[in-house]
């Protein structure tokens, strides 16, 4: 008998007590917990989005569509980043004012060479107001997973308020579990020391969030 | 289940040498009580939070009720995303499989994300047998590793060890593993944290083979969820060419929908966070991104058996948040270490007894590790009646009575005044002995619901009786302690 076949047998067999017609899924769980937490109106909520990412250590900039070149110019120029990971769907004036080598994210690029990028701008898939969460889905202005990854400063450019969603739940809804998803809330942080927090273990050490009307 | 540690004595013995160890003790309190603060307050912020945790529960249950259906539809989802499943019957065959798995990649080496499933079944030592060397990656886990020790606690393995003993084993010990630790390195956290990024960044940029657990696996579309903080996580599911994921059978939820109770009460609960750092996401494999070959290993390993029991099955519903170590008074004083198993705290006393069957001393001692306080009960995010299945499982080891072991009913025979017996009682007079458990004994009254009419037999009656000793103190227990046992081991 295969393992398979032995592990669903016990199962079945440690089962035994339940009655086939046992409750369908659909009435098994009651969902009458909320859907968001508090009202607020889209202003409020990405306030509110600004305030958690800030409180997990995340830096949070504001700007309007036109003033993003600059800004990200200068983010990248403060940091004395001399070279960007670049998503291949990234909208190109994002960075048409930033002085650095642009590194296009390729499959055959080793974790060697992206150990030497100084910077990684992204964009996202939704943001998580209640929770200070950016999630990313691979997509096309977001790239591979390993981008976001390996480089020591990301910067990410949330669009408000459409990206914004208030709860957990409901950026559920809004994503595709077939994609890779990688939920990122702050900056990388280990508390395995006397539980004190510390920044920036294995993933980047700096997350700058850019929202952007 | 490999996890009773050799030579490991049972709870009492084990406990008693932890509650001398003043390091230990003091290292656990400051833990144990600053998360316990933070998580209360994590959990206020949301309102609806008995909804979640109900939700949480009949989650689980339904899953558990219908693992059956669940497992096969896990296998189409993750074979339909390229993923390839395979069933381990207990921790020997999961080894092998894993051991065979990267065997097959030609690699000597793995980097292995914290699971609980993998120390369960002892992988890195099989691993090891055969020649391969097994990486921790998280920053406890690697203290752990390199401290050649065990890890204590399921959230913060190495929460036993101060800062100054972390140095320590860097200094000594990272040259042996890779890259040393830096000149001069001080016992700040934040040096600390930037030498294990070192050592370990080199690692990471050159594995080919990355190990995993899973918090999740979501049988409507095959996606695994791992919940992390470091990051660590992330470059051993994402780097690697190879990907193994050793996971529980009861991991599985129903739908995508249902990430949406857990991702909201694990946080809170384990780390006292909003959300976590990291939560990575994958369904099978992607085209070039991330790993291009992904297996899956579904492991019994006893749970099958908890599954049959039906007062203890609902420890399977267990997400490993660890909030019920945090508030216990007993795994405050004793330690990690003592309970002999990966799984310690309250839902270890529960789970390592139903997993491995309560045939050594060590097992048959942990339904006694516990004071039934309810505090465990009262924090845990799916509602786990802790205290309900210690009671069932001390019945059981005085009484005996049908059980199952690897799938086939057993009748258990009682424990007659040999070594249970001993370890039960010993274990009871030192839960009575302590003044923290003593302290929470008074509030024992209101909370032991429905196992109130119970008495138990033989030995278990006079650990019932003793019950009510905390009810009629004579003197402050704080002032009593002092008088008979102050300074012995330092208590304050
Ligand atoms: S038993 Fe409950 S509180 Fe304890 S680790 Fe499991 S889920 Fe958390």
């Amino acid at each position: 008998m295969s393992s398979r076949e032995r592990i669903l047998g016990r199962v079945r067999r440690a089962l035994a007590d339940v009655p086939r017609d046992d409750t369908p899924y659909e009435r098994a769980v009651p969902r009458d917990y909320l859907r968001e937490h508090g009202e607020r109106s889209a202003e409020e909520t990405v306030e509110l989005l600004a305030e958690n990412l800030a409180d997990y250590r995340a830096i949070v900039h504001r700007c309007a569509d036109g003033e993003l070149p600059k800004l990200l110019a200068r983010l990248m120029a403060e940091r004395g980043s001399r070279s960007v990971l670049v998503p291949p769907g990234l909208p190109p004036h994002w960075i048409a004012a930033v002085d650095a080598t642009r590194v296009p994210d390729r499959a055959g690029s080793t974790p060697h060479e992206l150990d030497r990028v100084d910077s990684v701008i992204t964009g996202c898939a939704v943001a998580i107001a209640e929770t200070g969460t950016i999630v990313l889905d691979g997509g096309p202005d977001q790239g591979r997973r390993r981008i976001t990854l390996v480089p020591d400063h990301h910067i990410c450019v949330v669009r408000v308020p459409g990206q914004v969603v208030s709860s957990v739940p409901q950026a559920l809804g809004r994503l595709d579990p077939a994609r890779p998803l990688t939920w990122i809330s702050g900056p990388s942080a280990t508390s395995d020391i006397e539980l004190d927090r510390v920044e920036g273990v294995h993933g980047p050490r700096t997350l700058e969030v850019v929202l952007v009307d | 289940m490999s996890g009773t540690y050799l030579g490991m004595p049972a709870f009492p013995e084990a406990a008693r040498a932890a509650v001398r160890d003043r390091t230990l003790r003091g290292n656990l309190r400051h833990a144990t009580h600053t998360i316990r603060a933070k998580r209360a307050k994590a959990v206020t912020e949301v309102s609806d939070w008995a909804e979640l945790r109900e939700a949480g529960r009949r989650i689980k249950d339904h899953t558990l009720r219908h693992l059956d259906r669940y497992l096969v539809r896990v296998e189409e989802a993750v074979t339909a995303a390229g993923g390839t499943v395979h069933w381990a019957a207990d921790a020997d065959e999961a080894n092998r499989i894993v051991t065979a798995l990267v065997e097959e990649t030609g690699e000597s080496e793995v980097v292995k994300v914290k699971s609980m499933a993998t120390q369960e079944i002892g992988l890195n030592e099989a691993l090891e047998a055969a020649g391969i060397r097994a990486y921790e990656t998280d920053l406890a886990e690697l203290i752990v590793q390199l401290g050649k020790d065990r890890p204590s606690h399921i959230l913060v393995p190495a929460i036993h060890r101060n800062r100054g003993e972390i140095r320590d084993i860097f200094r000594a010990e990272m040259s042996e593993w890779g890259r040393p630790a830096p000149e001069g390195l001080t016992d700040t956290p934040a040096e600390l944290a930037e030498a294990a990024r070192l050592h370990l960044r080199e690692k990471f940029l050159r594995a080919k083979v990355g190990v995993s657990g899973a918090n999740f696996v979501v049988a409507e579309t095959g996606t695994l969820v791992v919940v992390e903080s470091e990051g660590n996580g992330r470059m051993c599911l994402t780097l690697p060419e190879t990907l193994i994921s050793v996971v529980g059978i009861e991991k599985i939820v129903p739908t995508w929908r249902d990430l949406e109770v857990f991702l909201q009460t694990l946080p809170r609960s384990s780390t006292a966070e909003r959300m976590n750092p990291y939560t990575s996401m994958w369904t099978g494999t992607t085209d070039e991104d991330g790993p291009r070959t992904f297996h899956l290993v579904l492991l019994d390993n006893g749970r099958t058996d908890t599954l049959a029991d039906e007062v203890g099955r609902q420890a399977l519903r267990c997400i490993r948040c660890s909030a019920c170590l945090n508030v216990c008074p007993v795994y405050e004083r004793a330690g990690g270490h003592a309970y002999g198993s990966v799984y310690p705290g309250p839902i270890g006393a529960i789970l390592s007894p139903q997993l491995r069957g309560t045939g050594s001393d060590i097992d048959a001692s942990l339904p006694y590790a516990s004071s039934l306080c309810g505090a465990c009960y009262e924090v845990c995010p799916v509602a786990i009646d802790i205290p309900e299945v210690l009671v069932h499982l001390r019945e059981r080891v005085v009484q005996g009575g049908p059980a199952t072991r690897r799938g086939n009913k057993v009748l258990l025979k009682p424990a007659k005044g040999h070594a249970a017996e001993r370890a039960a009682m010993r274990a009871a007079q030192w839960a009575f002995a302590h003044p923290g458990v003593l302290r929470t004994g008074q509030r024992l009254a209101s909370r032991t619901r429905r196992f109130h009419p119970r008495t138990l037999p033989g030995p278990g009656r006079a650990w019932t009786g003793s019950r009510d000793l905390p009810a009629v103190p004579a003197e402050p227990f704080r002032d009593w302690w002092q008088r008979t046992r102050g300074g012995e081991d330092g208590t304050k």
